[in-house]
């Protein structure tokens, strides 16, 4: 057992902080931390700055991709580094370390390219691996449908065979970035009389097709970083269909399992060996009711839970990435890492805001504490513990799948699609 | 980075788990928390002559010379099975308290024997169950000690007994051998009585002085950090054991024509077990990584296992108890002995509240 660093790993973590140091700008003191809540500031929900942030992330990639970083971990015959998850790991630790633009790739190198090489024709992983990596083409995922989230099997985007092409029509939801994105992996229904996993077939559709209508959706953030995305008679040729007819379950299952590896990482979210420190040191500059905050044992001892809650589960990520870099078998094991941090991450803001007295409610930056973060990351956190799987479905897959408790009795699973019982607005 | 036991060390922790499976069965277990043995004094011959106690002393006094990480292996193993031994307070407590203050020719006269099992100790820090420095009021004077020390776990077993009483300099620690007739022990009633406690009364008792006169409240704590991250193994090792407990049982049992398991209640209230769980695991691990190899971060690590520590194993624990239903209320079923060791577990050394405090500290001094 030992938590630092191997002579190798020290040796590939030197090469790294030697390139970005020399390629970016390393971040200020109490910038970084959970850059992921970010929000875009004013109300407009669309205009030039995404399209700048989009230009400066392609461009990001792309100088990774010219010196070989573009991905750690493809093999190198689909243009990566080939090198191994630990090594991911120690990029996205030190890459944490300096000022980046958002990462706009997460869909398509975390997860349409694992299920492209998995289940793509040798023609589709030369047309689209390449343009991936390089950041040249973005991806979006198009799998949640209004009456399909937890119960993503229950889709009901229709896939139609008309001559070398299909014909498709219906409504996706919560589609990250469709607005900027060149492609879209997205899974249809072809055969509703069949059952409801049996009936599906998965494809690659260019965004810019003629009936591909993409509408923002407005979040409880005040941002609109998701989309419907709906489909008039769009049609795909059979080439952009990815694996069998009747396959689009398993092709899925590729791209969710993949999904889950993607969240390794974690260097941004965790701020280094120290947790919290930085909230600590603030909080002695914080005054509640007449004194220090961090003079009241309330504050401390939630403080400490939170810290110890917080390393634990930094620790507990690592330790996953530790057993798949020694040969483990992808498991089920990060939905603990999810579905805790979701819950951990809501608590704290709640409390960290409470903390702040009046300001608590405001999203000002500077009037609250680390320019608003933890007011950004209390409305931007419901998404956390819905999107990917909810808490309920991370609980279902420990459950099931770690302990081996036996499933949910269905009624939905052998029976043909169309007869699956459903609310009064939906037919299939 | 590396997560993993090593090979040799998972070797011993499956010749460990052999000799528990023989020697601390549940129906073993059961059979001490009925009588009103010490211990189980059988399983703990056994763990001398399998060479467990010596593990972490140095081989000049007698012991096997390996670390903390083979000791905590041990102790993750102890806690699943429940293990009704005076292990902990005399090799994690008292033989580290030796190690760190005793002089040369204490450490040779102790050590050997606690390595060999030929001598049980304990420490007798708690006076009325309160645990801070400042609330000892046992006395020493010239070498005798009088008051009273209680609740002292193995107290009833203990050949040896390190006790914290209060000099001219203020609060230092003292060996008492316990079989003097200076010593009453009297037994206390425990909610866990696998692990069975007493109340020390010193009568002018001889004492030989460990460590220098007055660095008694300091000398516990930095043993109190080493005891928490190993502490923190049983109680992770005993979490999981609750755990597996609830999910065979929710496999088993059916309730409207269905194994309970298969109800999201029940599926769900195991998933956040395991959760606990498993980050408690990570935590552990650090701490003992820490214990062995980077002492520097020791205090924050350990502060964290425990507090991860105690939580999970009460959750799991109690939570276990709930899955089974009215069969988990009843003295003959297993659940109740984890509730109880969990709660046992706690007890020691401060609980979470302290703990938290500790890890609090530790942060505002790295911040």
């Amino acid at each position: 057992m030992d938590f630092n660093d191997t002579p190798q790993e020290a040796e590939f973590r030197a090469e790294v902080s030697q390139w970005l140091s020399q390629n970016a700008k390393l971040r200020s003191e109490s910038g970084g931390m959970m850059s992921m809540f970010a929000e875009a500031e004013g109300g407009e929900l669309r205009g030039e700055a995404e399209w700048e942030m989009v230009r400066t992330s392609q461009a990001w990639q792309r100088k990774k991709a010219d010196a070989n970083w573009g991905v750690i971990t493809w093999p190198k015959k689909f243009g990566g580094r080939g090198g191994n998850i630990m090594q991911q790991v120690i990029w996205g630790q030190e890459e944490a370390k300096y000022e980046t633009p958002a990462n706009i790739f997460m869909i398509g190198i975390g997860m349409a390219g694992p299920t492209i090489m998995t289940h793509g024709t040798n023609e589709q992983k030369d047309r689209y691996l390449q343009p991936m990596l390089r950041g040249d083409e973005v991806w979006c995922q198009l799998f949640s449908e209004p009456g399909a989230g937890s119960d993503l099997a229950g889709l009901r985007t229709r896939a139609v065979k008309d001559g070398d092409d299909w014909v498709i029509n219906g409504q996706k939801v919560w589609t990250s970035g469709a607005h900027y994105s060149k492609w879209g992996i997205l899974v249809t229904r072809h055969d509703p009389s069949l059952p409801k996993h049996k009936g599906l077939t998965y494809f690659i559709v260019d965004m810019e097709s003629p009936g591909v209508e993409v509408r923002p959706i407005r979040q409880i953030t005040g941002g609109a970083n998701f989309n419907e995305v709906f489909f008039n008679d769009v049609r795909i040729p059979d080439s952009n269909r990815l694996g069998a007819v009747g396959q689009g379950w398993a092709v899925s299952i590729t791209t969710l399992m993949n999904e889950r590896m993607s969240i390794g990482g974690g260097g941004g979210l965790f701020g280094g060996d120290n947790g919290l420190g930085s909230i600590v040191a603030l909080l002695r500059e914080t005054t509640l009711d007449g004194r220090p905050a961090l003079e009241h044992d309330a504050v401390r001892q939630k403080m400490a839970e939170f810290a110890a809650r917080f390393k634990a589960l930094e620790l507990t990520g690592y330790r996953t990435l530790s057993a798949l870099s020694q040969g483990a078998m992808p498991g089920s094991e990060s939905s603990v890492m999810k579905l805790a941090m979701g819950l951990l991450i809501q608590e704290m803001a709640a409390f960290i805001m409470e903390l702040q007295g009046a300001a608590g409610v405001l999203t000002d930056r500077q009037d609250t504490l680390m320019e608003a973060m933890w007011q950004q990351a209390y409305l931007g956190i419901p998404a956390i513990r819905i999107a990917g799987g909810t808490d309920e479905v991370q609980r279902n897959i420990i459950g099931e799948r770690i302990l081996g408790l036996p499933t949910d009795i269905r009624i939905d699973k052998t029976v043909p699609f169309n007869e699956v019982p459903t609310g009064p607005s939906k037919k299939g | 980075m590396n997560f993993k036991f090593s090979q040799d060390q998972e070797m011993m922790r499956d010749s460990a788990k052999r000799l528990l499976a023989d020697l601390s069965s549940y129906a073993a277990v059961h059979k001490i928390l009925d009588s009103e043995a010490t211990h189980d004094a059988n399983l703990w011959k056994q763990m001398a002559e399998a060479g467990w106690l010596s593990t972490a002393i140095p081989e000049e006094y007698g012991g096997a010379g390996m670390g903390y990480l083979e000791l905590a292996v041990l102790a993750e193993e102890m806690g699943k099975t429940l293990a009704c031994t005076p292990f902990s307070s005399s090799i994690y407590m008292a033989a580290e308290l030796i190690k760190a203050a005793g002089s040369e020719s204490q450490k040779a006269t102790y050590l050997a024997k606690l390595a060999a099992g030929d001598a049980i100790a304990t420490v007798a820090y708690a006076e009325k169950g309160r645990i801070d420095a400042a609330g000892v009021q046992v006395k020493a004077q010239g070498r005798k000690l009088t008051g009273v020390k209680s609740p002292v776990v193995d107290g009833l077993s203990a050949d040896l007994a390190i006790v914290s009483a209060r000099d001219e300099e203020g609060v230092s620690l003292y060996l008492v051998n316990l079989a003097d007739s200076k010593v009453t022990r009297e037994s206390v009633a425990t909610m866990d009585r696998t692990r069975k406690q007493a109340r020390l009364s010193f009568n002018g008792v001889d004492a030989e002085p460990l460590g220098k006169a007055g660095q008694g409240a300091a000398l516990l704590d930095a043993m109190s950090y080493k005891a928490a991250a190993l502490f923190a193994f049983e109680q992770v090792g005993g979490a999981q054991a609750a755990m597996e407990m609830a999910v065979q049982y929710a496999k088993e049992r059916y309730a409207f024509g269905r194994p309970i398991g298969s109800f999201q209640a029940i599926k769900h209230r195991i998933a956040d077990m395991f959760v606990k769980v498993e980050t408690a695991r990570s935590s552990a691990y650090y701490a003992a990584w820490a214990l062995e190899s980077a002492p520097e971060k020791l205090q924050q690590a350990a502060s964290g296992a425990r507090v991860m520590g105690i939580d999970a194993y009460a959750f799991a624990a109690q939570e276990n108890v709930q899955v089974h239903g009215g069969i988990g209320f009843t003295w003959e079923a297993n659940p109740h002995l984890h509730m109880k060791r969990a709660k046992h577990l706690e007890s020691l050394l401060g609980g979470a509240i302290v703990w938290r405090e500790r890890l609090m500290r530790s942060l505002e001094q790295a911040a």
